[in-house]
C-alpha cells in the first residue's frame, strides 16, 4: 500500500482555515525563519480518510479479533469509557490551570476524579496512598525504582542493586538502571518460583529491594511469598510488586496486606482502558505508609471542606516524574470502568479471566507442553519444543494462527521457557472463542504433521507475508524519502 | 446481582466450563493462592450502568471552568480538525497493541513510518522514533542519548527550557552520576558567553529550547557550532507548530530534537496523554531510545513495516538497555501523523502563521497599556511572548480569572525576581475580538 506521501498532488486541500485579515505581522525576523515549508502530503479530506480507513484494516484488534496477547491482558475496552474521556469539561482543560491563582478551583472535577480514582486504586491494592503520575508501566517502575532510592537515601542505608527473577520481564532491569542501581538477577525453576537458597545467597545488607511479578510472568502464584518477604525486609529492603498481571488476583489479593512496600498498575491491561497500538498507557504506583513521603509531587489533597488543591511542599519527595497529573484521558478511562465494574465486578473480572486460561490450558494440554502441571492463573504458558519434531517452531505456529484469524499470543517469552507460548484470554472472551481458537491451535499442528511447509510459509492471508528484518536493520530505511 | 457486563460467558456457561476442567468452584481454581492472603473486603462502590457512570462524569466535567485561555507555557489549544478523532477513534488501531506481529499490524507499523517521516521532515532530521512518553521525558532521554555518544556526563541546560522539564530532568539525573549545571538566561536568549566559558572536552550536551519558555526564538547555530568545537552534542526541545515556519534546528545543526506533539492534534486534556518525539541524526540511530518502524520486504518483493533495531531494547538488552521505555504513546503519533496529513503542506504553514500574526496582535494591542512593558524588548517571538507588567502578574491573572480570561502564566513560581512578569500565548483558535476584550480587561485591572 502507498504512503501517504506517495499519494500527495500538488494544490489538494483538506483543512480550510478562518480567511482573516491580518491585523499584525509576525514578530520573526527573516533569519529566524524557515526556508522552505515542510514536506507534508497535499490530499482531500476524503483521500486523507480512505488512507487512514485503509491502513486501519490492516490491523488485527481487539475489536475485530481474537488477541490472546500473554502478559498483556487485551481486555475488551468499554465504548462509554471513550465518551467520558472525550467531555469537553474534561478533554479540553488546561494543565497548568490549578497553578493560576485560585486555579484549584477551576479544575475541581478533573481534581476530584483523580483523588477518587486514587482512593479506589488504595481500596483495591490494600495500599497507604497512590500516585496517578507515572504515563506507562515502565514508567511506574522506574518511579517506584527512584522511591526506593529516596527511601534509603532518607535512612542512610548504602544499598547497591536490586533483585529481580530471570523471568521478569525486561523493563524491569532497564527501569533499576535508570534508578541508579546494578542488577541482580535470580535463577527461577520450570514453574517460575525463586529458589529461596538462590536469594538467601544474593541477599545482602546492600540490597535496596526485590521487584516481583505475581503471578509470575509463567501465570502461577509465587510460593513461599511470605518467606521471601521477611529475606528482603530483613536487610530493610523493599518489596516492589509488579502489577502486569493483577488481572489475576484482581478482588481477592490486595498486593500491600501480603508483604509488599511498593505495586505499579498498568491501566491499559487490569483496568481496560486501549492499547492504542502501543500506548498511551498509565503506570499508577501505589506504596505503603513509611513511603509515602517519597511519591512524586503534586499530590492532590482534599481539604476539610470537601474541595481539591494541589500541593508540591513535599520536601523528601522523589520530584517530578511527569510534567502534571499523568495520562489523565486514560485515568479518566480506567475511573468509568471502575465506576462501571464496581465492587462485585472485580472479583467476577479475575474468576472470570483464570477460568477462561483454565479452561484453554486444559482444551491445549494434549497438544502443547504446559509449564503447569496443575491449575494457571489468568495465563497459560507452554512450551512448543515437541513442535520441533516435525520441523516447524512456535514461531511458525504464530504465523499459521493469523491466517486464521486470530492474533498470535506471546511467544518466545519468558525467556526461561524454550519455544514459549504464551496465552492470556482475559474474562472478556466467550467460550465459543476459546473453543475456536483451539480447534484452530490443533488443526495448525495436525498440518504441522502432514506439510511442515505449510506453516513455514504462513501468514498467506495477510497484506505482507513474513517480512526480512535482517535486512530492516541493515538498511535503516526509517524515514520516506520522495523519488524526484 | 451478578454483573457480567464485561465477562464474555454468562453464570452457567461458566459453570458449565468449570464442570469441564474438572473444578468445583471458583476458589479451587486460586487454591495455589494461601487462604491468609485472600479477601473479599473490598469499600469499593457497587457497580453503576453505563448511564449512571456518564451521567457521574458529566457532573464532574461540569465542575471545572472554561475561559477564554491566553495560557500556554507549552501547551497550547490548538484546532483539530473532526477527521482527526473520527479516524484515530476505529477500533482497529485504538484496541491493537505494539506491533510485535508486523503481519497482522501493518496499519499501526506504517501509519508510525510515515510518523517518523513526518516528524523528520518538521526538524529537518533524518532520523525519528515511534515516539516516547512526553516533551520532558524526551528531554531526558535526549540527554541520555548524548552520554552514550560521547562517553561524557556533564551537560549544561540553558534555563530557557521549560522549568517544568528542568524539574523532571533533575529529578531523573538525580540517581545517576551526571553533572547537571543550568545556565541563567541573558536577555530572554541563551547566555552565549556563559555556555562558551563552560564548554570544554568535559561537556557531553547542551540543552536548549526554541523558541524558549518565555517565547523568545534564537538562532542557536552559533551556540551548537561551539557545542561540536569541544565534541559536545547539540540537544534541542522544540515546539513542532511553530516548525510550520519557523528556523528548524536541523539547519542549526541539532544532534538531537525532541519536542511535545500535543499541539499536533491533541486535546490539553489536563496533562495527558501527550506525545514525545525525538529526531536524530542517521549516525546516531543506534543510540536512540524506544520503538523505531524501517521499511523492508517480504519473500515475494512487497514492502512493509517491522519494528527494527530491536537489540537496543529492554526486552533484549534488559538492565543495559539503551532505555526502560516499552509502550510509549503510539495513538498520539497516530494523531499526530493525521493531523499533519490533514493540514498539508499549506494548511500547517496557515496555521502557525495565524498563531504567529495573533500573537503579534496581542502584543501590539497590550505592551501599550500603561503600567505593562515587553519584558525583552526587541525579542522575536512566534505565539507567546513575556510582559512586565506595574503589579504582581499571579494577582492579576487571578482578577482576570473572575471575569472570564485566562490572561496567561505568572511565571514568577519558576523564575526569581520575575513575580510581575506574564505569558501570553496565542493560538489559531483566538479571535481579534477576545483579544480586544483581554486588552480592555487588563487595562482596567493595573
Amino acid at each position: 500500500m502507498q504512503l501517504i506521501y506517495e499519494k500527495s498532488v500538488a494544490g489538494r486541500r483538506a483543512v480550510q482555515l478562518p480567511t482573516r485579515r491580518d491585523d499584525a505581522q509576525p514578530r520573526i525576523n527573516r533569519q529566524l525563519l524557515r526556508a522552505q515549508a515542510a514536506e507534508l502530503p497535499e490530499l482531500s479530506e476524503l483521500d486523507v480518510v480512505r488512507h487512514y480507513t485503509a491502513l486501519s484494516r490492516r490491523n488485527f484488534s481487539v475489536d475485530t479479533h481474537f488477541y490472546p496477547l500473554g502478559s498483556c491482558t487485551m481486555k475488551y475496552n468499554p465504548k462509554a469509557c471513550e465518551t467520558a474521556a472525550a467531555l469537553p469539561g474534561l478533554a479540553g482543560l488546561h494543565p497548568l490551570w490549578p497553578q493560576l491563582r485560585h486555579g484549584g478551583l477551576l479544575t475541581q472535577g478533573a481534581l476530584q476524579l483523580l483523588y477518587e480514582t486514587e482512593r479506589l486504586l488504595v481500596e483495591i491494592c490494600g495500599m497507604a496512598e497512590f500516585t496517578l503520575q507515572p504515563l506507562a508501566g515502565a514508567h511506574g517502575e522506574l518511579t517506584g525504582c527512584m522511591i526506593m532510592a529516596a527511601y534509603h537515601r532518607d535512612r542512610g542505608n548504602k544499598k547497591t542493586h536490586i533483585l529481580i527473577p530471570d523471568s521478569a520481564h525486561g523493563t524491569n532491569p532497564a527501569s533499576a538502571a535508570i534508578a541508579g542501581y546494578d542488577v541482580c538477577t535470580v535463577p527461577s525453576d520450570a514453574q517460575g518460583n525463586m529458589h529461596l537458597d538462590a536469594l538467601r545467597k544474593a541477599v545482602n545488607a546492600e540490597t535496596a529491594g526485590l521487584m516481583l511479578t505475581c503471578p509470575s510472568t509463567l501465570g502461577l502464584f509465587v510460593d513461599h511469598l511470605k518467606e521471601i518477604a521477611e529475606i528482603i525486609h530483613g536487610v530493610d529492603g523493599l518489596m516492589y510488586y509488579d502489577g502486569a498481571n493483577l488481572n489475576a488476583i484482581l478482588g481477592r489479593v490486595k498486593p500491600g496486606k501480603i508483604g509488599f512496600d511498593l505495586c505499579q498498575l498498568n491501566l491499559h491491561k487490569s483496568f481496560s482502558t486501549p492499547h492504542g497500538g502501543g500506548g498511551p498507557g498509565s503506570g499508577p504506583v501505589g506504596v505503603v505508609e513509611k513511603l509515602r513521603p517519597f511519591l512524586p509531587v503534586s499530590r492532590i489533597v482534599k481539604r476539610s471542606d470537601g474541595t481539591f488543591s494541589l500541593n508540591y511542599d513535599e520536601p523528601r519527595s522523589i520530584g517530578y516524574i511527569a510534567p502534571f497529573y499523568g495520562n489523565f484521558g486514560i485515568i479518566i478511562r480506567a475511573y468509568a470502568y471502575l465506576l462501571m465494574l464496581g465492587r462485585e465486578g472485580l472479583r467476577e473480572t479475575s474468576d472470570a479471566a483464570v477460568l477462561n486460561a483454565n479452561y484453554l490450558q486444559e482444551k491445549l494440554r494434549p497438544w502443547l507442553k504446559a509449564v503447569a502441571p496443575g491449575r494457571c492463573m489468568h495465563e497459560c504458558v507452554f512450551s512448543g519444543e515437541p513442535l520441533k519434531a516435525h520441523g516447524v517452531h512456535t514461531l511458525d505456529l504464530a504465523k499459521a494462527l493469523i491466517d486464521r484469524g486470530i492474533h498470535p499470543p506471546t511467544i518466545y517469552f519468558p525467556l526461561n521457557v524454550s519455544e514459549a507460548f504464551m496465552v492470556e484470554p482475559t474474562e472478556s472472551e466467550s467460550r465459543e472463542t476459546l473453543d475456536g481458537f483451539a480447534r484452530s491451535v490443533s488443526e495448525v499442528l495436525e498440518l504441522a504433521k502432514r506439510d511442515p511447509d505449510a506453516l513455514h510459509h504462513a501468514p498467506v492471508t495477510t497484506p505482507v507475508g513474513r517480512l526480512d528484518e535482517v535486512a530492516a536493520a541493515k538498511n535503516m530505511d526509517l524515514v520516506f524519502k520522495s523519488v524526484p | 446481582m451478578s454483573h457480567t457486563t464485561f465477562l464474555g460467558s454468562g453464570r452457567e456457561e461458566q459453570q458449565a466450563m468449570l464442570a469441564g476442567i474438572g473444578a468445583r468452584g471458583f476458589d479451587e481454581l486460586f487454591a495455589d493462592v494461601p487462604v491468609e492472603y485472600q479477601t473479599a473486603d473490598f469499600n469499593v462502590p457497587e457497580g453503576r450502568s453505563e448511564l449512571e457512570m456518564l451521567q457521574t462524569l458529566r457532573a464532574l466535567a461540569a465542575k471545572n471552568s472554561t475561559l477564554t485561555n491566553f495560557c500556554g507555557g507549552g501547551f497550547y489549544d490548538h484546532f483539530i480538525p473532526s477527521a482527526v478523532d473520527a479516524l484515530t477513534s476505529r477500533g482497529e488501531f485504538f484496541t491493537a497493541y505494539t506491533p510485535y506481529q508486523p503481519e497482522a499490524s501493518q496499519g499501526t507499523l506504517q501509519s508510525i513510518y510515515e510518523f517518523q517521516t513526518a516528524i523528520a521532515r518538521l526538524t529537518d532530521m533524518e532520523a525519528a522514533n515511534a515516539s516516547l512518553y512526553d516533551g520532558g521525558t524526551a528531554l531526558f532521554e535526549g540527554l541520555m542519548m548524548a552520554l552514550r555518544i560521547t562517553g561524557r556526563n556533564k551537560v549544561l541546560v540553558d534555563e530557557g527550557v521549560n522549568p517544568i522539564y528542568r524539574t523532571m530532568l533533575r529529578c531523573y539525573t538525580r540517581n545517576l552520576s551526571i553533572a547537571y549545571e543550568e545556565i541563567p538566561l541573558a536577555d530572554g536568549l541563551a547566555d552565549r558567553a556563559t555556555f562558551r566559558q563552560k564548554l570544554d572536552k568535559s561537556i557531553a550536551a547542551v540543552l536548549v529550547q526554541n523558541p524558549n519558555f518565555f517565547g523568545c526564538l534564537d538562532d542557536l547555530t552559533d551556540l551548537v557550532e561551539a557545542a561540536h568545537g569541544v565534541g559536545a552534542l547539540a540537544v534541542f526541545s522544540v515546539y513542532p507548530m511553530s516548525l510550520g515556519i519557523v528556523k528548524t534546528p536541523g539547519v542549526m545543526g541539532a544532534d538531537v530534537v525532541t519536542g511535545e506533539g500535543q499541539s499536533l492534534g491533541l486535546p490539553l486534556s489536563f496533562g495527558g496523554p501527550y506525545l514525545g518525539f525525538m529526531a536524530t541524526r542517521k549516525a546516531h540511530v543506534r543510540k536512540m531510545p524506544g520503538r523505531i518502524v524501517g521499511a523492508t520486504h517480504d519473500a515475494q518483493g512487497r514492502r512493509g513495516f517491522v519494528l527494527t533495531l530491536q537489540a537496543r531494547e529492554q526486552h533484549i538488552r534488559r538492565e543495559k538497555a539503551m532505555s526502560n521505555i516499552c509502550t510509549n504513546e503510539s495513538l498520539c503519533a497516530l494523531r499526530a501523523t493525521i493531523y499533519l496529513a490533514l493540514m498539508g503542506k499549506q494548511g500547517f504553514v496557515e496555521a502557525a502563521r495565524q498563531c504567529a500574526v495573533r500573537a503579534a496582535y496581542a502584543y501590539e494591542r497590550l505592551h501599550n497599556i500603561p503600567g505593562v512593558h515587553p519584558a525583552f524588548p526587541g525579542r522575536y517571538f512566534f505565539n507567546e511572548f513575556a510582559l512586565a507588567l506595574s503589579r504582581d502578574a499571579a494577582e492579576v491573572v487571578s482578577a482576570l480569572i473572575d471575569q472570564g480570561i485566562a490572561a496567561g502564566f505568572p511565571v514568577g513560581r519558576y523564575y526569581a525576581g520575575m513575580q510581575n512578569v506574564l505569558l501570553v500565548a496565542c493560538t489559531e483558535q483566538r479571535t481579534k475580538a477576545e483579544v480586544d476584550i483581554l486588552a480592555a480587561k487588563l487595562e482596567n485591572t493595573l
